[in-house]
């Protein structure tokens, strides 16, 4: 994307007329995340701790491996550790996954597409954030292009700390984030929703030239 | 190596030679004729093959400092032609018709030292950095530290230590 696929043009069609196109009105869904959509739950407490455990056990990762820690999600998924075993896979598109790993620091230039990637993700979906650089930087905490605090731009759920953590780490991780999915308190999607405004104010400051609709629904 | 810098010499102003190793020699020209001197010898020397260009940012002398590596595929031997330009008024010669990769060189060193080349394609698109707005980050008196602090939300609480003070403070305290 670039600025210029966002602006308002107009397109000659197959039988030579005028096609006035707004990408952001026509191509994308100018809507807001809507919090009571992302806190909707059943009235009945079984259903919804049956809905719960149902979600913890199948994680679809999206596989999307930024900074040094997309290395450790190798031998998590190959026989060395297998979490498939534990009901956690990895899929292609944003569409189909639900749970996302920042895996190490972010450039601003992949911020915009980790954001873009999240915010197309179905909910319930869950964030999970690898090493030190997701928390506060890590090494990278005075580098003039990547951001030192994750969660000023998206809403995460799960650290797991470590310079890079070790696939054990993760599996750690990961049945955190089960336990927490069990409990009812996976509301990652919900906080973002909730807090869509000061998400997007933040993630403004950062990426200077936003050539993407506000929500990337 | 020795009878070809005397053959430049013959033809372009070499200022200063070093040579690094027997495959590696570094010449200094002047701005004027760096890019005849490369064309020379990419065209008559078998100097084929573009390695690198890089810039270093000698501040205190007010200087650019711009090397072409280049590499005899041949002879197996490496030629490093080495440019001083001033720092305020930072342009050089473009010389993307030698090599299509040199665009991209001249690209990346206007984007990160603000070195400008006029005449190079696309030297205005950005290259890594997306909605850059700052000086070029490369550039030494650009303060990493401060821009990341004033930009990047710091988590409160961070604290570095000195490897040299933490190590003598640690394993050898004074009076011990």
């Amino acid at each position: 994307m670039s600025l210029k696929d966002i602006e308002k043009r107009t397109v000659i069609g197959p039988m030579g007329e005028e096609i006035e196109i707004d990408p952001l009105r026509d191509y994308y869904c100018a809507a807001t995340p809507d919090l009571k959509m992302e806190q909707r739950k059943s009235s009945i407490p079984i259903i919804e701790k049956f809905a719960n455990w149902a979600r913890s056990e199948s994680l679809w990762i999206l596989a999307f491996g930024t900074g040094c820690g997309g290395i450790e999600l190798r031998p998590l998924v190959t026989p060395k550790y297998d979490v498939y075993r534990f009901g956690i896979q990895i899929r292609a598109t944003p569409r189909q996954s639900n749970v996302f790993i920042i895996s190490g620091y972010l450039s601003v230039k992949t911020l915009k597409r980790a954001i873009r990637a999240y915010e197309q993700m179905p909910s319930p979906k869950y964030l999970l954030a690898l090493g030190s650089c997701t928390i506060n930087g890590g090494m990278y905490w005075d580098s003039y292009n990547t951001i030192n605090r994750l969660d000023y731009y998206l809403p995460v759920d799960v650290y797991v700390a470590g310079c890079m953590p070790r696939p054990e780490s993760i599996l750690a991780g990961f049945d955190s984030l089960k336990q927490l999915i069990k409990d009812g308190k996976g509301e990652g999607a919900a906080k973002y929703a909730e807090k869509f405004e000061w998400y997007k104010k933040n993630q403004k400051q950062i990426i200077k030239d936003w050539d993407m609709p506000d929500y990337n629904w | 190596m020795k009878e070809l810098i005397e053959r430049l010499g013959t033809k372009f102003p070499v200022n200063e030679t070093v040579f690094q190793r027997d495959n590696l020699t570094f010449i200094t020209t002047d701005k004027i004729h760096a890019i005849e001197l490369i064309t020379h010898l990419r065209d008559y020397e078998g100097f084929s093959h573009l390695v690198i260009i890089t810039a270093v940012d000698w501040i205190e002398e007010g200087l650019f400092q711009l090397t072409y590596l280049l590499n005899n595929p041949k002879l197996k031997v490496d030629m490093g032609v080495r440019v001083m330009i001033d720092r305020k008024e930072a342009t050089m010669t473009s010389s993307h018709h030698l090599w299509a990769a040199v665009a991209t060189y001249q690209r990346e060193l206007y984007e990160m030292f603000g070195i400008f080349f006029p005449g190079s394609p696309r030297i205005k698109e950005p290259f890594i950095l997306e909605g850059w707005d700052g000086p070029p980050p490369y550039r030494r008196d650009f303060d990493t530290k401060k821009y990341a602090e004033d930009t990047y939300f710091p988590r409160p609480g961070r604290e570095t230590h000195d490897p040299a003070e933490h190590m003598k403070e640690k394993m050898y305290p004074e009076g011990s």
